[in-house]
């Protein structure tokens, strides 16, 4: 399977996934950059974490209109896999491919941690290797990262199963003192609809190793592995 | 054409929660200032715009204001003044 990850200028998370998606998941991955129009027939377009454009404006308002989103917006409407993580997530939110968006930390402080996150929801492409209620330990890095939207939209994305990790305590129990950004019902990481394309706060790549602390993000990339084939 | 320069708010939508202004609020009710009920951060920014009136540059600034300039989700804009440069 291949994966293309693109790079914004202030990506730095871009290395991160590339090692988890070549090393710790023995896939091929390619580094699209951001002026590309080519996304190089990759099965699964990641966005990772940074600082895109320095966060002018908003966190990620700039990235959008890269010229690679085009093409990152049509892998999504074909119904391919696209992943948002942290600074991805925003972007994700901006481009309108996934609906709320990601507001300054309730507490105000950048946060830099490991936090717990409770898997639920349906989505096979990025879940199927875990069992739901599954308590995850996986690192956040973000400032802005509280997600939030109107309780229309949040309803929304309760019924449709589309709300995939929520922080929780080390048990899996939905807690505020869990809640480590203040987002809107604990949402950590949700998908579209129609579950191909996942945004997320919280960074899978970096706990695919022990020697790192976690494997608990691994089982995200072997789903796709599973889902979409080698 | 005429130049105008537009000068916009955008503050984070009421009933959501802006953690700057909470910060803010509440350094002001320490310093004394006990008649501040709210504070919302926001930006400010100044466009010099081109346009054939100073109502098409308004209009002009609200299209960005709707398609980049402003998160519909989260934020309110208004335009503050127009004048003639």
């Amino acid at each position: 399977m291949k994966f293309g990850i693109v790079t914004f200028p202030g990506s730095n998370c871009d290395v991160d996934a590339i090692h988890a998606v070549t090393d710790a998941l023995g896939q091929t991955a390619v580094s699209l950059w951001h002026r590309d129009h080519d996304t190089q027939d990759c099965d699964v377009l990641i966005l990772p974490g940074g600082f895109s454009y320095g966060d002018a404006l908003r966190a990620g308002a700039i990235a959008r209109f890269s010229p690679i989103m085009q093409e990152v917006v049509a892998h999504a409407e074909r119904g391919a896999p696209v992943i948002g993580i942290c600074n991805g997530f925003q972007i994700l939110c901006e481009s309108h491919l996934l609906p709320g968006a990601l507001m300054r930390n309730a507490g105000l402080q950048f946060i830099c941690d490991w936090v717990h996150l409770r898997v639920e929801g349906s989505a096979p492409l990025y879940l199927s290797g875990y069992t739901p209620g599954q308590v995850l330990r996986i690192p956040v890095a973000h400032g802005e990262g509280r997600f939030v939207a109107d309780d229309a939209t949040l309803d929304a994305l309760e019924h449709g199963a589309q709300v995939v990790f929520r922080y929780c305590d080390a048990v899996g129990t939905v807690t505020d003192a869990a809640n480590c950004n203040g987002a809107s019902r604990n949402i950590a990481g949700i998908v579209n609809a129609a579950g191909n394309v996942l945004g997320m706060m919280p960074h899978p790549e970096r706990a695919v190793e022990s020697l790192l602390g976690s494997t608990d993000g691994l089982a995200l990339f072997e789903s796709l592995l599973a889902q979409v084939g080698a | 054409m005429n130049r105008y320069r537009v000068s916009v708010h955008i503050v984070p939508r009421k009933g959501l929660l802006d953690p700057q202004g909470k910060a803010v609020t509440d350094a002001l009710h320490a310093l004394g200032f006990a008649a501040v009920d709210d504070t919302r951060i926001g930006r400010h920014l100044v466009l010099d715009v081109h346009a054939e009136s100073a109502g098409a540059a308004e209009a002009s600034v609200k299209t960005m204001c709707d398609k980049l300039l402003a998160n519909p989700v989260t934020e309110d804009y208004q335009i503050a003044s127009t004048v003639t440069v």
